[in-house]
């Protein structure tokens, strides 16, 4: 039979500092592997819709015709796929989470990579 | 790497329940009762477990067979049998506790089924 | 005869965590029966197997639970990986046998939490909470998510943790298997807990057998059941005592998970100690071609994870049986004879996950 157990933490906690944090006046724990959010390096992407492929919840469109690379972001479900699998590694995870939305919308984002003239090159050396 | 091979034996579905009362005899609890769709016929595993042997009897039936319940040997099969009737459409006869189609309601009737009714909730009558 | 009222309870009610209806028959205050009802919830994460390569499948596997998400991942990988016959790295099935216990602390302190909560102790509630707090850390730190790790992928793991941080990992299990001491103390000795869950909910150890009860829930009745002893992954390689407890009543359920926390602390130090060093995951190409019932021990019992596939990249049929499913005839036995207002403290006492239960 034991009465009181409680009151050791009790006391303890109530002598200590708070174990929460005060969240948007003080920033949210980050990690540096925290799973925040899917960042593009538009300038390096070729479209190849590896991304758009692996994607288990299907948030990222690419559209070969018009250079986009589109997300919806309350789709996506920060699984990290994308960044694994891209072959040449534009996509990255950011540690900060998306900000809160008020409506569901995408975002787009113009792919300004240009393919290097590389045939061109070669005709050039076999010549 | 789990060390088991699961064995599994088929049976008729005439035979299920004196074979499931051999497994009840022997002492083996129920694992699982599992259903699946393969092309146009339902396969249906029972899993038992004894001392973390791990022993399967499947059925195969087609869509419009009645299967026999098995919760008189296994009283906690009612919940297993009523999961197939309303995810497969598989009609079940004899179970303890029969919610009639309404322990998982969904808004396609029968969605893992052959052929799932197109019926959405708001078009029902 | 007295007159016979029913008495809906749930899928929404300040003491339950998840959507589970229950229509209880009372004489008096008496329940004499109850008629489970679940499916609010249902998913369709079965089917849309048929839709998703299976090695994207990991994540949608890994979503099924919030709680025990490591757990569910792990076991798919592992089926994939018997009907494909990969061998998966020693490092990698380490890593996973020290993600899977943390997986199981948070989920143990977390319903330690809860039950403080349904039977009103506030105080115990947040204090369990801010311990569970500790282990998610550790998560995030090594895998980036708190509660969804992604950490598990078909052939291994995907990220590996550095050998210093699992010697840092060691040493704050010392600090946080103190607190849990702590805590585990109030819970199994304090009077007023005692006298609240002693007698309540009893359920027998032949019922808890043939009702197909399993982890906690079985053990609380004295059936020694626990998938870790088959020795999957690295478990076979691990020393562990099984923890039982003979009462059967909510008490019993309630001694086990907290026992529970010191087997889960010691694994991971077994672990940490004996990892070996080497290569995290290997290559995988092709499809899975044919079946395989793959089981494995999580927070709640036993889970079962049945995956076919026909040599495509999309498997035919996936299914999961979570644990609280085949926990509930048992909870429905457990519930018949006991006082209304020891419902929500029964109910809780099986630790009951129904998101996962209808996947």
């Amino acid at each position: 039979m034991a009465f009181f157990e409680m009151t050791k933490t009790a006391i303890k906690t109530l002598l200590s500092t708070p174990a929460t944090i005060l969240y948007p006046a003080q920033p949210a724990k980050k990690t540096p592997l925290s799973r925040g959010h899917v960042t593009i390096d538009e300038s390096r992407c070729i479209s190849c819709g590896t991304c758009q492929r692996k994607c288990p919840s299907q948030a990222i469109v690419i559209s070969k015709e018009a250079k986009t690379w589109q997300i919806d972001r309350l789709r996506c479900v920060v699984c990290n796929s994308c960044v694994d699998t891209c072959p040449v590694k534009c996509l990255f995870m950011d540690t900060q989470y998306s900000s809160p939305v008020i409506a569901r919308s995408v975002e787009l984002i113009a792919i300004t990579y240009v393919k290097p003239a590389k045939p061109e090159k070669k005709d050039e050396a076999s010549a | 790497m789990t060390s088991e091979i699961p064995e599994t034996v088929p049976v008729e579905t005439g035979n299920l329940i004196g074979k499931v009362e051999e497994f009840r005899d022997g002492g083996y609890r129920l694992v699982q009762i599992n259903c699946s769709k393969i092309g146009d016929v339902y396969e249906i595993n029972y899993s038992f477990d004894k001392d973390y042997r791990f022993r399967n009897l499947r059925i195969t039936v087609t869509a419009d067979t009645e299967i026999p319940s098995i919760s008189g040997m296994y009283w906690g099969a009612f919940i297993y049998e009523n999961e197939m009737h309303d995810l497969f459409g598989i009609r079940v006869r004899g179970m303890n506790i029969d919610f009639k189609g309404h322990l998982f309601t969904t808004a396609v009737k029968f969605p893992f089924s052959i052929a799932p009714s197109t019926l959405t909730k708001d078009e029902k009558p | 005869m007295t007159k016979q009222i029913i008495v809906p309870f749930g899928p929404q009610h300040p003491v339950l965590p998840e959507p589970i209806h229950l229509d209880l028959v009372l004489e008096d205050e008496r329940v004499v029966d109850v008629i489970p009802s679940i499916g609010y919830i249902h998913r369709g994460f079965e089917k849309l197997v048929e839709k998703r390569e299976y090695t994207e499948y990991v994540y949608i596997a890994e979503r099924t639970c919030g709680i025990c998400s490591f757990i569910h991942g792990a076991t798919y990988c592992q089926g994939i990986e018997q009907i494909m016959n990969i061998d998966v790295p020693e490092r990698a099935q380490y890593l996973r046998v020290i993600w899977s216990e943390y997986s199981r602390l948070h989920s143990h302190l977390l319903w330690l939490g809860l039950f403080a909560d349904s039977f009103g102790f506030e105080n115990l509630f947040m204090n369990a909470w801010r311990i569970r707090e500790r282990i998610l850390d550790v998560m995030e730190q090594t895998t980036g998510g708190r509660v969804i790790q992604g950490s598990c992928k078909i052939g291994g793991v995907r990220r590996d943790i550095a050998n210093e941080k699992l010697d840092e990992m060691r040493r704050d299990l010392d600090t946080t298997e103190r607190e849990i001491r702590d805590l585990t103390t109030v819970f199994l000795q304090d009077n007023s807990i005692k006298h609240r869950l002693r007698n309540v909910g009893r359920l027998s150890k032949e019922d808890a057998y043939h009702l197909g009860a399993s982890g906690p829930t079985a053990r609380g009745s004295g059936v020694a059941i626990d998938l870790r002893k088959t020795g999957y992954g690295a478990y076979g390689k691990l020393n562990f005592q099984l923890v039982t407890d003979s009462c059967g009543d909510c008490y019993g359920r309630c001694a086990v998970r907290a026992q529970e926390l010191f087997t889960s602390i010691d694994l991971i130090r077994q672990a940490i100690q004996k990892i070996p060093d080497g290569p995290i995951d290997i290559k995988v190409s092709g499809a899975p071609n044919g079946e395989f019932f793959t089981r494995a021990e999580q927070p709640r019992g036993e889970l079962v994870h049945y995956l076919k596939g026909n040599g495509t990249k999309f498997l035919v049929r996936s299914r999961i049986r979570t644990p609280t499913l085949t926990n509930i005839p048992p909870l429905v036995r457990m519930l018949q004879g006991c006082e209304l207002a020891d419902v929500p403290v029964i109910v809780l006492s099986i630790d009951p996950c129904i998101s996962c239960t209808e996947r």
